[in-house]
């Protein structure tokens, strides 16, 4: 199997370029255990990200094969070619070969406020949250902030100062979740030119999250709230 | 020359940005002190976050939970432990444990409820109640996006991607840390009244473990090269069920929700090993320890190292929306439909009992120098830990440590110290890389640790014994040889990932050996540690901790006693 992986160093390389290696690959073979295998065998300089090898930590996201996935869930077998091609994430500066600088991406998230602001005092136990409003934030709360539909949005690629699918997911999270009490403050930093409305709906985010989250439903739900909070 | 050194300086350091290290710089910040987290990855790609099944606390919201109080919390955390436990510990913590479980609520955590809005709470192992607080199979990372949240709304600053290479002690007492940015590519002193490690687990040195590649013991290594005792390290967690091969966890709250264990027979055997009425609900060791005796005994599945985790019976609902990791591994991984088939599984490494030892308000030996999480050894666990207890010990013993440190640093304990011994640190640090760097050896390091992980996988497994011990011994022994003529890494300051893999595959071969060690001199057999040629727990003997330590460097052993209080030691039974 060849793999072939973009390099980039910029402290060292006027342009990026693209490495081939030969890999012996095994059944049931994953890209990040061939991207060890390059590391621990064939070249030791090779930087990328991973940590839980299990899809749950968001570290390894990167462009492999036309695709934008987490190298430790994609299954080398499942990408049916005898190349796998595999690039570092979109729209974020790369700092050396396969790892991006993810801040543009936290300080938007940082943004809206990711916390939950509570309505009211917290009571002595828990506060109560019934089944179903519990129920209204699965998916939205499953977000590795892993960048991935920040990577893979046309938008971001066109305006950096898109807040992007993921801080807006977050967003919606916490307005759903009936124990916060910020919803009007919460819309106020999404319901803007570079929030909700900048959104195309091209649906990449939703196609790539490797949690099946759907942002784009998200947005359109905070869009249709916004309009609500006009008419009350 | 004064003015070209740079130090960072913060009242505390906390070293690591998973659970525990989150939760305790939250309360120091808390507490009034500037502190700053230092992490070698992420916050948010911390180990934690793999947690799964979920969090203890006697919240007594189940309908069959109703009578359950800390006290019972306590005692089966003790019975769990083999009583190696000590039990003043295990009773701060199970008191505690409420309290931080509903504050983690009020932060916002995403817990799975039941009916009456109420927390929902599900059986593990070793628990007489459905004790474990949960969100689906999430629980890690629910609760890490809540810590992490609570940062940012506190606006603590957080060193992303700096590895702590070396705890700066002077004096018996802790003055700061030295660490390398793997962005910037450069060595770094900081200075601090107190420093907090919460660097995790040591179990990537098991080629078959369940934990995150970035679980090296590099906290661990730390200490005891900085003169620190660690305790109890013999005692490793194996798993039961984790994915054939590839070793992912597949949470407890299976078998606590009533899934089976198969046989190559199709039995479900586990009525061989404990009384009808737990089956499959027995505590970890015993479960690990039956499932490898069914494939020792050629009961594996087709013959091979794997049993069958059977769920079907739960139904395509239920499997889907109370166990969606299983489900997505399964899947993912393996092509496997959880709703239709059994899942192939086997034991794995997965938790370190044992680690940096410290009493139960995360004080060390040294002063200004404290510890939480997994790189800690309260010791509420003992010889084995139950399901559900390590990520509230997260939370409490995090919380602990970051309000000891700011008492400690009110106190006015710490005289500052002046830039000379950071100075100091941060040039042996940078001869240290040079030394690495003018290597001339030819041995490859990962060589090494691969055939570290067969010593560790067949001789310091689930089963152990003198022969193979002593033996395990000798091959580490062989293998720190070899690792004095390891090639250089790549030569390149910044992101080097080959360097860091160089200073990990060195600690890995020390922490073997302290492991393997106190293997050796623990003639008994005690919740996960078990001998094969000394069956018997042997109180008389054996009811004390190990403690090693580095001498000259050499590993040297001694033990201490267990605190025993109302809870006495009993027969552990299931
Ligand atoms: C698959 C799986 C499922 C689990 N499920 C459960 C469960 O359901 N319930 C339960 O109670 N427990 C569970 N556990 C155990 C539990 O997740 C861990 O014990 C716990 O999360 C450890 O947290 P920690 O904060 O101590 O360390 P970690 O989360 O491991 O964090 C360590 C931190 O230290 C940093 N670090 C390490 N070394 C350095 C260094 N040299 N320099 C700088 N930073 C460093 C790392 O970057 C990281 O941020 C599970 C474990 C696994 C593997």
């Amino acid at each position: 199997m060849k793999f072939r992986v973009f390099r980039f160093d910029p402290e060292n390389d006027c342009d990026p370029y693209f490495d081939e290696f030969d890999l012996p690959v095994e059944k049931g073979m994953t890209v990040l255990e061939g991207l060890y295998y390059i590391l621990e065998n064939l070249d030791s300089s090779l930087a990328f990200r991973s940590s839980c090898r299990c899809a749950i930590c968001g570290s390894c996201s990167m462009y492999i094969n036309g695709q934008f996935r987490l190298a430790c869930r994609t299954l080398i077998a499942n990408l049916e070619t005898d190349m796998v091609s595999i690039r570092p994430l979109s729209n974020l500066p790369i700092l050396k070969d396969l790892v991006v600088d993810m801040k543009p991406f936290f300080e938007n998230y940082k943004l809206i406020e990711p916390y939950l602001i509570p309505k009211e005092q917290p009571p002595e136990k828990e506060y109560y949250q019934s089944l179903q409003n519990r129920e209204k934030i699965d998916g939205s709360i499953d977000c590795l902030l892993c960048g991935i539909c920040y990577g893979a949005c046309p938008t971001v690629s066109l305006r950096k100062d898109y807040l992007g699918p993921a801080a807006i997911t977050k967003t919606f999270r916490f307005i759903t979740d009936s124990r916060d009490g910020a919803m009007e403050k919460r819309l106020a930093v999404v319901a803007t030119e570079d929030g909700i409305y900048r959104c195309h709906t091209i649906f990449n985010c939703q196609k790539f999250c490797p949690k099946d989250i759907d942002p784009s439903d998200y947005i359109s739900q905070l869009k249709r709230k916004v309009v609500w909070q006009l008419f009350k | 020359m004064e003015e070209e050194f740079s130090v960072f300086s913060h009242d505390i350091v906390v070293v690591g940005g998973g659970l525990a290290g989150l939760r305790a710089a939250i309360e120091a910040h808390d507490c009034g002190f500037d502190v700053a987290v230092v992490s070698k990855v992420h916050p948010l790609r911390s180990h934690s976050v793999m947690a799964q099944g979920g969090i203890n606390a006697s919240l007594a919201n189940h309908p069959e939970g109703k009578e359950d109080n800390w006290e019972k919390h306590a005692f089966d955390t003790i019975k769990g432990s083999d009583f190696l436990a000590d039990q003043d510990a295990v009773e701060t913590f199970a008191k505690e444990a409420l309290v931080n479980l509903y504050e983690l609520e009020h932060w916002g955590c995403p817990f799975s409820r039941f009916p009456n809005g109420k927390i929902a709470q599900r059986p593990f192992g070793g628990a007489g109640f459905p004790r474990t607080c949960f969100g689906a199979d999430k629980t890690g990372l629910y609760l890490i996006n809540t810590l992490y949240e609570q940062t940012i709304k506190r606006n603590i600053k957080i060193y992303e991607e700096w590895v702590v290479l070396e705890l700066i002690v002077e004096d018996q007492t802790c003055r700061g840390i030295v660490a390398y940015s793997l962005p910037e590519g450069e060595l770094e002193a900081f200075k601090a009244k107190a420093v907090i490690f919460c660097t995790g687990g040591n179990l990537r040195i098991y080629p078959k473990s369940s934990n995150s590649i970035t679980s090296t013991a590099s906290g661990v290594v730390m200490a005891f090269r900085a003169g620190l005792p660690l305790k109890d390290m013999e005692f490793v967690q194996f798993h039961p069920t984790t994915l054939y091969g590839l070793n992912l966890t597949l949470t407890e709250g299976a078998r606590g929700e009533g899934a089976y264990l198969l046989n190559d027979l199709g039995e479900r055997f586990m009525s061989r090993y404990v009384s009808e009425a737990i089956m499959e609900k027995a505590p970890r060791d015993i479960t690990s320890r039956a499932i490898q005796t069914e494939i020792n005994e050629g009961r594996g599945v087709g013959g091979k190292d794997y049993i069958y985790l059977d769920m079907r019976h739960f139904g395509a609902n239920t499997i889907k929306k109370r166990f969606p990791g299983i489900y997505e591994a399964c899947m993912e991984f393996r092509g496997i439909n959880p709703v239709k088939e059994p899942i192939p599984i086997q034991p794995a490494a997965h938790w370190s009992m044992g680690g940096i030892d410290c009493d139960y308000n995360t004080d060390t030996e040294v002063n200004g120098f404290f510890v939480a999480g997994e790189c800690a050894c309260v010791s509420i666990h003992g010889a084995n830990r139950l399901g559900g207890n390590s990520l509230m010990e997260t939370i409490v013993f995090g919380r602990r440590a970051g309000r000891r440190t700011s008492e400690y640093i009110a106190n006015g304990r710490p005289k500052s110290a002046g830039n000379g011994i950071y100075r100091e640190a941060l040039l042996k640090q940078e001869m240290r890389f040079q030394g690495i760097f003018e290597r001339t050896g030819t041995e490859s390091p990962y060589k090494i640790k691969s055939e570290l992980g067969t010593i560790m996988d067949t001789r310091v497994g689930i089963f152990r014994e003198e022969q193979d011990l002593r033996q395990a011994l000798n091959e580490i022994r062989e293998l720190q040889k070899r690792y004095e003529d390891v090639r250089p890494p790549y030569k390149g300051r910044r992101y080097n990932y080959d360097l860091l893999w160089h200073l990990d595959i060195e600690g890995f071969l020390t922490i073997s050996e302290v492991i393997v060690m106190g293997a050796l001199n623990r003639q008994e057999s005690r919740g996960s540690h078990a001998r094969l040629d000394y069956k018997e727990r042997d109180d008389k003997n054996w009811l004390k901790h190990t403690v090693a330590r580095l001498i000259d460097g050499e590993v040297i052993l001694s033990y201490k006693p267990v605190t025993i209080t109302k809870f006495g030691i009993g027969k552990r039974e299931y």
